[in-house]
């Protein structure tokens, strides 16, 4: 809208993004595993500026008793923002955004993981954005993906997401404050890597099915970068633990 | 719980629906504006026996920050027990809150309500629209249910009158403005059974469907929201034929929205 505040004149300077990236360029992911003795499994997802921990409790008993499964694990997903993540204080705890957004995870998720292995059971994931700068919901899917691993839930797959959009009409990876606040349209998307199934996808702005197909493909393809990154990342934890304990 | 899943899927496979209908066929969609009186637009929507009512009322406020010249939009859905044996009283639930801001996201998206042409004093004070989805009876697919009736509702909102000198909002005198809209999103919910993918789920196939597909489109070319539910999963191929499909379906819903 042309009368957002704030709005830089333009989002993209001699083909490059104001953060120097090209179109196609994911920003820098680190990710950590084990950062939270207490938990069954944990992780810590920075993707750029944006830095999400996650902890998974479970299998465990169901409470309250009354979201007991007995086809099937329940899976319980909650994603929230600290208070000093964003620019401007968020109040804590739950609101409408981050209702939806624990639900579209937990969606995301439970494809990957065998729910009928845990029937009568509880799998508690709890994601915190602790610094936020775009992109929160799909780091947040990469770090319960390897808690949940590091957790020794048994899953068919890992989980990998990255949105991309539409900013300054041009398509583009992986978009960072500016052009998430100010761009046209986003796209964040989750995927099984080794089926090619898509387990999240959300979009808002104005797209032609064209361009939705040069979205996927360039989500699917960083996600097949991501799909390494979890895997590299598991297998250091637990190459660490071994050889501490040898 | 998935006890009727073999028998819907059974069906599906022979590309039959239990109540005789094709994969992409809707049941009845009616529409009727301006049943609430009180109300500053309001809509009625059916599709087969899903019900649903939509008000939009109008008041005036403080604008955002970000936006100080745009009015503000807010969806709203209750799923009021009266509707279902399967909604609770409490505060929303995560369908309740999932349903509105999957409607709004189509709505505000597309730019469909002008946000920009219901500035009454930048920074200060601005219209700001309230549309709130009450189901009346959930026989499945509120989701496209509830967007029928949203745009429908602002479609025929009319604004109330203003009070500059007082700064009140008279909310029984109507002005003959009409609230400026400028898109006519439609969404359009594909689910998915073992493999199989139908529209208009009604709430005994949607008690037993894998995932969700909502799409909001806003002529053949253009999309303003898409949002996978459910557990299950798309493939990309699937998403891109789901997008064209919903532009296609949208195009007899849209028909059914009054043009005044």
């Amino acid at each position: 809208m042309g009368s957002k505040v704030g709005a830089p004149e333009k989002l993209i300077v001699n083909g490059k993004r104001l953060d120097g990236r090209k179109l196609n360029e994911m920003r820098k992911m680190d990710i950590k595993i084990g950062v939270i003795p207490n938990a069954d499994g944990s992780s810590m997802v920075t993707l750029g500026g944006t830095k999400v921990i996650c902890s998974v409790y479970g299998p465990k008993e169901v409470l309250p008793r009354r979201n007991l499964d007995t086809e099937q694990a329940f899976l319980n997903c909650v994603y929230g923002m600290a208070s000093f993540s964003t620019p401007e204080r968020v109040r804590p705890g739950p609101n409408r955004r981050s209702t939806e957004i624990g639900k579209v995870i937990a969606d995301a998720l439970a494809p990957a993981i065998f729910m009928e292995k845990y029937a009568g059971s509880e799998i508690t994931i709890i994601m915190e954005v602790i610094n936020a700068n775009a992109g929160t919901r799909t780091a947040a899917i990469n770090a319960a993906s390897v808690a949940l691993a590091d957790a020794g839930i048994e899953m068919r797959d890992l989980v990998c997401s990255i949105a991309s959009g539409k900013a300054d009409g041009q398509l583009m990876l992986d978009l960072f404050e500016a052009e998430d606040n100010f761009g046209e349209a986003d796209m964040p998307l989750a995927v099984l890597p080794r089926t090619k199934e898509i387990t999240l996808l959300q979009m808002d702005g104005m797209l032609s099915t064209a361009e939705i197909k040069k979205l996927t493909d360039m989500s699917m393809k960083a996600c097949e970068e991501l799909y390494k990154l979890q895997k590299k990342a598991l297998q250091e934890k637990y190459e660490t633990e071994k050889d501490a304990s040898e | 719980m998935a006890i009727l899943k073999p028998y819907f899927t059974d069906l599906l496979t022979k590309d039959k629906r239990e109540d005789g209908r094709k994969l992409f066929e809707y049941r009845d969609v009616v529409i009727e504006t301006g049943a609430i009186e009180r109300a500053n637009g309001s809509a009625r929507v059916k599709i087969g026996n899903t019900e649903v009512l939509v008000g939009v009322k109008l008041d005036v406020g403080t604008p955002f920050p970000d936006s100080p010249e745009s009015g503000i939009l807010m969806v709203n859905a209750e799923l009021l027990p009266l509707a279902s044996p399967h909604f609770e009283f409490g505060p929303p639930s995560k369908d309740a809150v999932e349903l509105a801001r999957v409607i709004d996201r189509g709505i505000r998206e597309s730019h469909a309500v002008d946000l920009d042409k219901l500035c009454i004093k930048p920074k200060e004070k601005v219209w700001m629209v309230f549309v709130d989805i009450y189901p009346i009876n959930d026989d499945g697919n509120l989701f496209d249910a509830g967007a029928l009736g949203a745009i429908a509702a602002l479609k025929t909102a009319i604004l109330p009158k203003y009070d500059e000198d007082e700064e009140k909002v008279l909310h029984k005198e109507l002005t003959k403005t009409k609230l400026p809209i400028q898109q006519i999103p439609i969404l359009t919910t594909f689910a998915k059974l073992n493999g199989k993918i139908f529209v208009d789920t009604t709430m005994r196939e949607e008690k037993e469907i894998d995932a969700r597909l909502s799409i909001a489109t806003i002529d053949d070319e253009t999309t303003s929201a898409m949002q996978k539910g459910g557990v299950g999963t798309f493939t990309a191929k699937e998403i891109l034929e789901l997008t064209e499909k919903a532009a296609e379906l949208a195009k007899k819903l849209r028909k059914l929205i009054p043009s005044k």
